[in-house]
């Protein structure tokens, strides 16, 4: 699995319930306490024991740790900025969502995501399809769309229906005012802003 | 020849609100030099003003392939690449080409940002809905955003990974219990002086340095109260060594010097003999004095044509030995084929002859 997704379980785990329960999940799933590197390869099975020790520790269902991680990540300014590009709203969002994996490898060549595809039911519903690749994918996507919809300001319900696909159904497009999103990205400020992230 | 054109009507099929969303950022110029039509982004470039009904050249500089001065002299413009750039405001660079219209209506041009995207979008606080949907530009937005992000990722690991490699490559050379080199950092140190030495360098002097009565200090006071001396030997052996030199521990209770540009053995005597001075005063541990001494063996690399490391040690460790026989708590300098010559007039060194 790339560092990505282990680091960004990581920080989830950490930032939302602190670094005790971090470090007690990393020890039970016999993973690298100090933590991940973004930009290398972890073995899938760290990945696995990451989440099992990290369902027992919070006593939640898998999916329900995982849709939490997907609106945390939206909740990471940089990456919400990066779904931002993809449309002018959530319905357009939605459309390009095709084209997410395709974004991401654009980012990161060998991140690894499953293909998406996106069919419309009805102008308020859709489905979105998740191929092949980690079981874990599906509900991350589901609390991303979630969490997305918040941000563009739109009313949706996200429900996992099956072992393969995401129901989106569109209450109101515009139910509040959306976060802002500029398309010049905001000017750094230093060059250590990287590193402190870190 | 062309063929004669019968597309006036041609012109017409599109209107200026259609050209707009195909192309935010086309320009309608008259033969005369109008600006007739502009599209939305553009016009929103150009907040100084409506565009519409002013001179094309009052409002853009047109810069390459060469300057254009006058709108006669367009049509050599004709299906290149133009350079050009806002007369007013940012000065906002611009690319695009120019097409004539059928029927003499003039001048289409289509313009874009070109490289300089990002700034233009921060200077005129640009939005998705102001590029076509054909356009990649917001791509390019998007890869240059993610392009920084994955290059401070990776800044970041490079550091880490650096500090990483230095603290190991640090630990492999280093003596964990006195912080002095250990047998690898000698080896690699002793092998790159022969080198520098048979290559014509100064010089320097190999001295081994071997602790007497250390055995029946740890005897009778514990390994604590040996790793307590151990640990002021090798501050001993520090202040009176200089920086440059390799102060190495290679055994329980050995330890090596290189002492670097000092080729005379006057020198190197004069060094050991502090040594030993001072590691016989008492060592406190807890209230209770240790008392050790060592026995020194000096060899020098101006004795050998072609210094080795291996045949330095040999030396060095016979010259010790014979220290130890002779009394212990003095250094002996080793004599090798061709060396230099004996009373140096320190009374702690003696020269072995024919110890081999």
């Amino acid at each position: 699995m790339h560092g990505l997704v282990n680091r960004s379980l990581q920080t989830f785990l950490r930032d939302t319930y602190g670094t005790a329960l971090w470090v007690s999940v990393a020890e039970a799933a016999a993973a690298p306490v100090s933590g991940f590197e973004a930009m290398l390869s972890y073995d899938d099975a760290v990945t696995d024991r990451l989440i099992e020790a990290a369902e027992v520790a919070l006593g939640k269902p898998r999916d329900a740790v995982l849709e939490d991680l997907g609106m945390f990540l939206v909740s990471f300014e940089p990456l919400r900025r990066l779904l931002r590009f993809s449309g002018v709203d959530y319905v357009a969002f939605l459309l390009s969502l095709d084209e997410l994996p395709d974004r991401a490898r654009l980012a990161v060549a060998d991140i690894g995501l499953p293909d998406l595809s996106v069919d419309a039911e009805g102008p308020a519903e859709f489905v979105l399809t998740v191929g092949p690749g980690h079981p874990g994918f599906r509900p991350v996507f589901a609390g991303i769309l979630r969490a997305m919809a918040d941000d563009f300001g739109a009313f949706a319900l996200v429900d996992l229906v099956d072992e393969a696909s995401i129901r989106i159904d569109l209450l109101e497009a515009r139910f509040a005012e959306g976060r802002a999103f500029d398309l010049a990205a905001p000017q750094r400020k230093t060059a250590t802003a990287a590193g402190g992230a870190a | 020849m062309r063929p004669p054109r019968a597309a006036v009507k041609d012109a017409a099929l599109v209107g200026s609100d259609a050209l707009g969303h195909l192309m935010p950022m086309f320009l309608w110029v008259t033969p005369t030099g109008l600006i007739r039509a502009a599209g939305p982004t553009l016009a929103k470039l150009c907040a100084g003003g409506d565009l519409v009904g002013k001179r094309f050249l009052d409002r853009f500089v047109v810069e390459k392939p060469h300057p254009l001065e006058s709108m006669a002299d367009v049509q050599a413009l004709q299906g290149q690449r133009i350079l050009l750039r806002l007369k007013e405001g940012p000065e906002t660079p611009l690319r695009g080409q120019v097409q004539p219209l059928d029927g003499g209506q003039g001048w289409l041009l289509n313009l874009s940002f070109g490289i300089a995207v990002s700034q233009a979008v921060r200077e005129h606080r640009l939005t998705n809905a102001d590029f076509a949907p054909t356009d990649l530009t917001v791509e390019l937005l998007y890869l240059t955003e993610v392009k920084e992000a994955v290059m401070g990722e990776l800044a970041a690991l490079n550091a880490r990974l650096r500090l990483a490699h230095q603290d190991a490559e640090t630990r492999a050379l280093t003596d964990a219990l006195t912080g002095l080199a250990n047998r690898r950092a000698l080896d690699r140190d002793l092998a790159r002086e022969c080198h520098l030495a048979a290559r014509g360098g100064v010089g320097f002097a190999l001295v081994h340095l071997d602790l007497d009565y250390f055995k029946a200090v740890n005897d009778t006071l514990g390994h604590a109260a040996g790793d307590h001396v151990l640990a002021e030997v090798a501050s001993i052996l520090r202040q009176e060594t200089r920086q440059s030199d390799t102060v190495a521990r290679v055994g329980g209770d050995e330890f090596v010097l290189i002492l670097r540009g000092r080729p005379e053995l006057r020198d190197a005597q004069a060094v050991a003999d502090r040594i030993i001075r001072k590691l016989e005063r008492p060592i406190d541990y807890d209230g209770t004095p240790c008392r050790i001494s060592a026995s020194a063996g000096i060899c020098l690399s101006s004795a050998y044509p072609v210094p080795d490391p291996e045949q330095l040690h040999s030396d060095a460790d016979e010259a010790t030995y014979a220290a130890k026989r002779a009394g212990r708590g003095r250094a002996v300098v080793a004599m090798a084929a061709g060396g230099p010559g004996a009373g140096s007039g320190s009374d702690a060194a003696k020269w072995i002859a024919g110890a081999r």
